[in-house]
């Protein structure tokens, strides 16, 4: 059970306190399915990033100023006076835009392959817990430098509840902590911006937990029949991680160095006006499928249980795909609607920026309307009607020819690196 | 392997693009088009850097024209260093600058010369009284002006460079300006560059464009001050990362050699 540690000074630790075992346990001899491809690799970027902004986010808190009459002016002071403050805030500011890059591509990830089915249910619904606290955590952040984007967004979203029957203004005043979004906004918005990313670290925890009690799926979504289809997490993925690391970090770098403005807003470099509306108030791009989705409904009540419904399908999505097959390598009309699905978020996003307009609103009733199709109807019916591939015996032992990777490469899992 | 990693970061690098192009979206959005002219400025690309000339020029045209009604509060005297004025030079710029300070021993305001760590002095004392000077018209604080504007230096540039007689059948407001890159085309701020309004030190000919693209540069100088060393840091960073990154593939490769 104990691990051997040659260091003495480990040895005696361990014994009172077995953390070392428990770390060789979880994170060196940990048995990793050997055929996980580079999708893989957006799990343990995200743990990245998220540390990245905890320590970014710390760092710049200690300069910053929650106040209405000084949040603008310190921020710029950041950017102008503190050593390195621009890129500390650039970091941050791009580090939120490229954590949900990786999330998203990571919860596709899980969508194609299946690993949201039995048994790791609590797994994928835990991640659907870290989304929704990424989003409230990125939407805070968003308000504190107090631009016109800031205090707009803050207006516009929080207005949102007064859709609530009855208490719906009653809750609005008290997000609030007054009559219109103001000092005790910001400072609550800060308080609860610095508080959630530790809440998100307590859920990627129970994540890693819930994932450690079956391991990894895999991309051919079958479960692992022995040893021989696994390998130890260190050095195998620990290296693999590191690598997908590094090509992470050049794209990163490329905004944070070169265009650190691309996904923000020019609006938010103006100072925030209560008087003054922006001539058109826009989420930040990672929210912007989902803005669309509230657009689509002219009641505004059932364009936010809409909003929210788009994640809550999420949460039931394991009982919504019944088919015993995970991966979608071996699920020929599946895989169809996957890029279908993939193509219908992408226009939301486009369409979430567009003035809700003319031919935009018809279009996102569209794409709304195949959204929550997708999830509600196709998948039980693909569940019942569609006819899977046959499945390989093991990952050691596919059958012939029933390789390939996420985009349809025909890469056998097993081929030599 | 390659094959599938090639995949990968090819079916990456299409969502991205398709999102950036998603993305694009809100420059866009905002009023009924209008194209500006897209002028090749000495800071634009990875390595552009700030043409020091030209930074002058744009401070004294700031200095002359702009300053009297806009404010450029977020720099600081020092840091026109980075324009390659020297220490005393810019003790002689800040001297010119009347500032109040205090309150002092007697719980007075007074009056004294600006140094070197002073902010830019701002036209008016507050919003209303820049107002009241200006027909009712706010004229904005130009130190993020660069940045606040979608495809800002260009914006600022067309701006500066835009007025010319209304169309025959437009309807002028009273007070107001006819500017062919504003949105809407009426503009509270009287042309501000005709020509000759400055005369560079440095002997350049103070034509219209030419100022206006040295203002520019200035402005966006005052915007980004930390744009040439990100850009530097940039390109080191990315330098490293591509080798450290090429050797991670590399050891990658030999550990998994004997995975089958």
């Amino acid at each position: 059970m104990a691990a051997n540690f040659s260091n003495p000074v480990v040895r005696w630790i361990d014994h009172r306190l077995p953390v070392f075992t428990f770390m060789h346990h979880e994170l060196h001899e940990y048995p990793t399915p050997k055929n996980l491809s580079y999708w893989w690799n957006f799990g343990s970027l995200a743990g990245i990033a998220l540390v990245i902004m905890i320590v970014t986010g710390i760092t710049l808190a200690m300069h910053y100023t929650p106040h209405v009459d000084h949040a603008f002016d310190s921020v710029e002071r950041i950017m102008r006076d503190v050593n390195y403050g621009w890129l500390i805030r650039y970091i941050h500011m791009n580090g939120a835009s490229f954590f949900f890059i990786v999330v998203y591509i990571h919860i596709f990830r899980g969508l194609y392959f299946g690993s949201y089915k039995a048994p790791r249910e609590i797994l994928w619904m835990l991640g659907v817990v870290i989304l929704l606290l990424m989003m409230a955590t990125a939407f805070m952040g968003y308000v504190l430098p107090w631009g016109q984007m800031s205090f707009w967004g803050a207006t516009v979203i929080t207005n949102l509840f007064s859709a609530i029957p009855l208490a719906g203004e009653s809750i609005v005043t008290w997000l609030w902590g007054g009559f219109s979004v103001d000092n005790a906004t910001l400072n609550r918005f800060f308080s609860l911006h610095f508080l959630l990313p530790f809440v998100i670290v307590g859920v990627v925890v129970l994540h890693i937990v819930a994932l450690h009690r079956f391991g990894s799926n895999n991309p051919l979504g079958i479960d692992v029949k022995g040893p021989k289809d696994q390998i130890p997490f260190h050095p195998y993925y620990t290296i693999k991680d590191a690598f997908g690391l590094g090509v992470f970090l050049i794209f990163f770098s490329a905004f944070i160095f070169f265009a650190p403005n691309f996904l923000g807003h020019p609006d938010n470099y103006i100072p925030a006006n209560p008087l003054v509306t922006p001539a058109h108030i826009v989420p930040e791009w990672y929210f912007l499928p989902f803005y669309a989705i509230l657009r689509a409904v002219p009641d505004k009540l059932g364009g936010v249980l809409l909003m929210f419904g788009a994640i809550a399908v999420l949460f039931i999505l394991p009982w919504l795909d019944r088919s015993p097959v995970r991966s979608g390598q071996f699920r020929p009309i599946f895989k169809i609607f996957f890029w279908l699905l993939v193509i219908d978020v992408v226009v939301l996003t486009w369409l979430g920026a567009k003035p809700a307009e003319g031919w935009y609103v018809i279009g996102t009733q569209i794409a709304t309307v195949w959204y929550f199709l997708h999830f509600l109807v196709i998948l039980p019916l693909l569940s019942i009607f569609e006819t899977p591939k046959p499945l390989p015996k093991s990952i050691s032992e596919p059958v012939l020819g029933a390789g390939g990777g996420f985009a349809g490469a025909t890469a056998a899992p097993r081929e030599k690196v | 392997m390659i094959a599938r990693l090639t995949t990968t970061i090819a079916a990456v690098a299409v969502a991205a693009g398709a999102w950036s192009f998603a993305v694009s979206g809100p420059a866009q959005a905002a009023g009924p088009a209008i194209e500006y002219p897209q002028h090749d400025w000495s800071f634009s690309g990875p390595f552009g850097t700030f043409d020091r000339g030209a930074l002058q020029r744009g401070f004294q045209v700031y200095k002359n024209i702009c300053s009297g009604c806009h404010a450029l509060s977020y720099v600081a005297y020092r840091n026109l260093e980075d324009l390659g004025y020297n220490e005393d030079e810019i003790k002689a710029i800040a001297a010119q600058a009347l500032v109040v300070d205090g309150p002092n021993d007697d719980g007075e305001m007074f009056e004294r010369s600006g140094i070197p760590a002073d902010r830019f002095v701002s036209p008016f004392p507050n919003e209303k009284a820049a107002r009241a000077a200006n027909g009712g018209a706010y004229p904005p604080d130009l130190s993020l002006i660069v940045k606040a504007r979608p495809d800002g230096a260009n914006y600022l540039r067309a701006l500066l460079v835009g007025y010319v007689d209304p169309p025959a059948d437009f309807n002028l407001m009273p007070g107001m300006n006819y500017n062919a890159y504003f949105s809407g085309h009426q503009i509270a701020m009287a042309q501000p560059l005709w020509g000759d309004d400055v005369t560079f030190e440095d002997g350049t000919a103070a034509t219209i464009e030419q100022q206006a693209e040295d203002l520019t540069t200035f402005l966006a100088w005052a915007a980004e001050p930390e744009m040439e060393e990100r850009k530097r840091a940039g390109v080191m960073t990315i330098l490293f990362l591509l080798v450290f990154t090429g050797l991670l593939y590399a050891t990658k490769r030999k550990i998994w050699a004997d995975v089958h």
